[in-house]
């Protein structure tokens, strides 16, 4: 009876081939794009994690001033002295590196090339606090760091810029304006961090080099702290942030000068706002599902009245009813799985596509294939068979006369 | 509804009414369409149903048909009341016994005349091969050879009602209910299927009841029953025509 049914089926779709496309259309169109753009969403978020974890994880980063971002206001507010890091590294338990910084903008010349690019100067435990890995050569000696030497880690980008490759890097000279440093490193490289910019496109120093010839001070950017993976950033943060006010001498009633970022909390809004933006794809497509199942219902409806008179016929020359309905439910059930699973095929086309146009992650989420197509069988079980249960159940006259 | 139970009481009739009546719509939108009816027909009549439009001729011929029920009243199938059957049980009734020709021929649209055919066989769990087989036969059989891949769309009227006559016949009904079966067609093609079904009468031994307002198309049957206003006004032998 069930082969039977399938045959009545497929004879009917066959029979009403326009009819099915437009229903399958439905489907298809709402499973896609429900699928796509749930995957890209994903995939960005997916992208966004990566780059974060790029960027170091459980790091605690001590800026001097108060605000950050655009119009950055650090006026005003004493900048910190190596003597702060040092203090930081021996005073405060649970810190695995603590890299002071300061930076300074050059151009960089090799031969007939030049390149402008950042210098960063710091000590051996900001390859730890960046999460940098060395493709060549080594970190800096005690020695050279101690003396503010001349030499100099580069990253991917000045090397293939200024060197024109990065093979053979090691040994090189740069010039930075008045003086020459000698590459001793390179770095894996990193590619873009989520704010676009280019993390390969650096020159990594003694930080008393870079203090001496290129800033002219003694002052501290920023003070980079790696705090070990199981311990709780927060603790680490107050206890950082006592020991600064009491070296800055603050009484208890002045605001702290100084801010501490979590990277954690940075990775939360970053995260919350690409899951947020999934959210809305999801949404937009979940609209264009409910679409497509609106569109199922109007085809399912409009052919009711031939589809009543049609199931007059087949009661009138014997079928029982519930022959007819398993050849509307099977037929149904053949309409709505082609087309999700045509819906699939096409989203995960879309998607691949997608991810290498954006550059994200192709990450395939079975949890949203499975909701969209179940929605688009519902949807399709529920407006093929409930108008043929409802013509099966009248006497076979009155479908014949239906209208 | 087996054989065995119609067999083993030699007297009774095919078909008998016994006071039917068929009440439409409730309350003030009531209308009685049959008023009593009670007729019996034996196997092998040719039986035309006369009378004026709203008389309850459909109204009887779709009880008879088991396409509706009566309000009131018993139909006895070879001595087995109806009104006590299931619906699947009359559902298997239409499929074993009855063949149903409707004015409107009532094909599926875009099908051709050999899958409208072979339609009913379907049901019966029927190989590919015999069902084509059984359908061309009975499209043969109406004369309708060589239209097997014709849809109702490409064909008149009159091999319209020709095709429905053959899906009635392919399951070798032992009664066929024909309402106005020539109703669409002109004289010459309604000529045709009245020779058709008294044809299939005479050689195959099928019961045909059959509804007509023209005299010239009842002068084939061999039984006359006049309606009046929901009941038998008149119900009488005649010598067929042909
Ligand atoms: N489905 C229906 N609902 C209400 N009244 C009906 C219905 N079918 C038929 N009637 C009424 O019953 C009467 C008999 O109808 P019918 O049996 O079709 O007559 P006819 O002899 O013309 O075939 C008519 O007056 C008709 O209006
Ligand atoms: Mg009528």
């Amino acid at each position: 009876m069930i082969l039977n049914a399938f045959l009545l089926a497929v004879r009917e779709i066959r029979r009403n081939l326009m009819r099915s496309i437009l229903t399958m259309l439905g489907i298809i169109i709402g499973v896609a794009a429900v699928i796509t753009m749930v995957t890209l969403g994903n995939g960005a978020t997916a992208q966004v994690a990566a780059e974060i974890s790029s960027l170091g994880s459980n790091l605690l980063m001590v800026r001097p001033g108060q605000r950050m971002g655009p119009g950055r206001d650090s006026s005003g507010a004493k900048s910190f002295k190596i003597e702060d890091a040092d203090a930081i590294s021996k005073e405060i338990a649970s810190i695995v590196a603590v890299a002071p910084t300061a930076s300074a903008s050059v151009t960089a010349v090799y031969g007939n090339e030049n390149w402008s690019t950042t210098v960063v100067g710091s000590n051996n435990d900001y390859f730890i606090t960046g999460n940098w890995e060395l493709a060549e050569g080594r970190k800096f000696t005690a020695a050279e760091l101690k003396a503010g030497k001349t030499s100099c880690v580069i990253g991917n980008t000045v090397a293939k810029e200024l060197l024109g490759s990065n093979e053979d890097v090691l040994g090189k000279k740069l010039r930075l304006g008045s003086f020459s440093c000698q590459v001793i490193g390179l770095l894996q490289p990193k590619g873009q961090s989520m704010m676009g910019n280019d993390q390969d496109d650096t020159i990594i120093m003694p930080i008393k080099t870079v203090q001496r010839r290129l800033t002219g001070n003694q002052d501290i950017r920023m003070i980079r702290i790696s705090v070990k993976p199981d311990i709780n950033t927060d603790v680490v943060n107050r206890a950082i942030t006592l020991l600064l006010r009491d070296r800055r001498h603050l009484s208890d009633n002045e605001k702290n000068d100084f801010m501490v970022m979590d990277t954690r909390e940075i990775t939360n809004t970053l995260t919350g706002t690409t899951r947020v933006m999934t959210m809305l794809l999801g949404a937009v497509a979940a609209v264009s599902l409910i679409v497509g199942g609106i569109g199922i219902m109007n085809i399912m409806l409009v052919s009711v009245t031939e589809r009543t008179r049609e199931i007059g016929i087949r009661m009138a020359i014997g079928a029982l009813e519930k022959e007819v309905l398993l050849q509307f439910l099977v037929e149904a059930v053949v309409l709505s799985s082609l087309g999700g699973l045509i819906g699939i095929i096409l989203a995960l086309i879309a998607s691949s596509v997608g991810s290498i146009l954006m550059g994200v992650p192709f990450t395939l989420n079975y949890g949203i294939i499975t909701l969209a197509f179940v929605f688009s069988a519902i949807v399709g079980v529920v407006f093929g068979y409930f108008p043929a249960r409802n013509a099966a159940r009248l006497n076979p006259i009155d479908a014949l006369r239906h209208e | 509804m087996s054989s065995d139970n119609a067999a083993s009481v030699a007297d009774v009739p095919l078909i008998e009414f016994r006071d039917v009546e068929k009440t439409y719509g409730k309350g003030t939108s009531e209308f009685k369409a049959l008023k009593g009816v009670n007729f019996q027909i034996n196997e092998g009549e040719f039986v035309a149903i006369m009378g004026p439009s709203g008389s309850g001729k459909s109204t009887v011929m779709n009880a008879l048909g088991c396409l509706d029920t009566p309000t009131a009243g018993s139909y006895l199938f070879q001595g087995i009341r109806v009104e006590s059957l299931s619906r699947d049980q009359r559902a298997l009734l239409r499929r074993n016994y009855l063949g149903f020709v409707f004015q409107g021929f009532n094909l599926l649209a875009r099908t051709s005349a050999l899958e409208n055919v072979e339609l009913p066989l379907l049901y019966r769990g029927m190989n590919r091969h015999e069902r084509h087989a059984a359908a061309r036969k009975s499209l043969a059989l109406v004369g309708l050879e060589g239209w097997e891949n014709h849809a109702p769309g490409e064909l008149s009227g009159g091999q319209q009602q020709r095709v429905a006559i053959a899906r009635a016949l392919v399951t070798s009904p032992k009664v066929l209910l024909a309402d106005e079966p020539t109703g669409n067609l002109d004289t010459a093609r309604s000529k045709e299927i009245m020779e058709l079904l008294s044809q299939l009468n005479s050689d195959l031994g099928i019961t045909v009841l059959m509804v007509t307002h023209e005299a010239e198309m009842a002068a084939y049957a061999n039984r006359l029953i006049h309606f009046v206003d929901g009941k038998v006004e008149q119900d009488f032998y005649q010598e067929p025509t042909s």
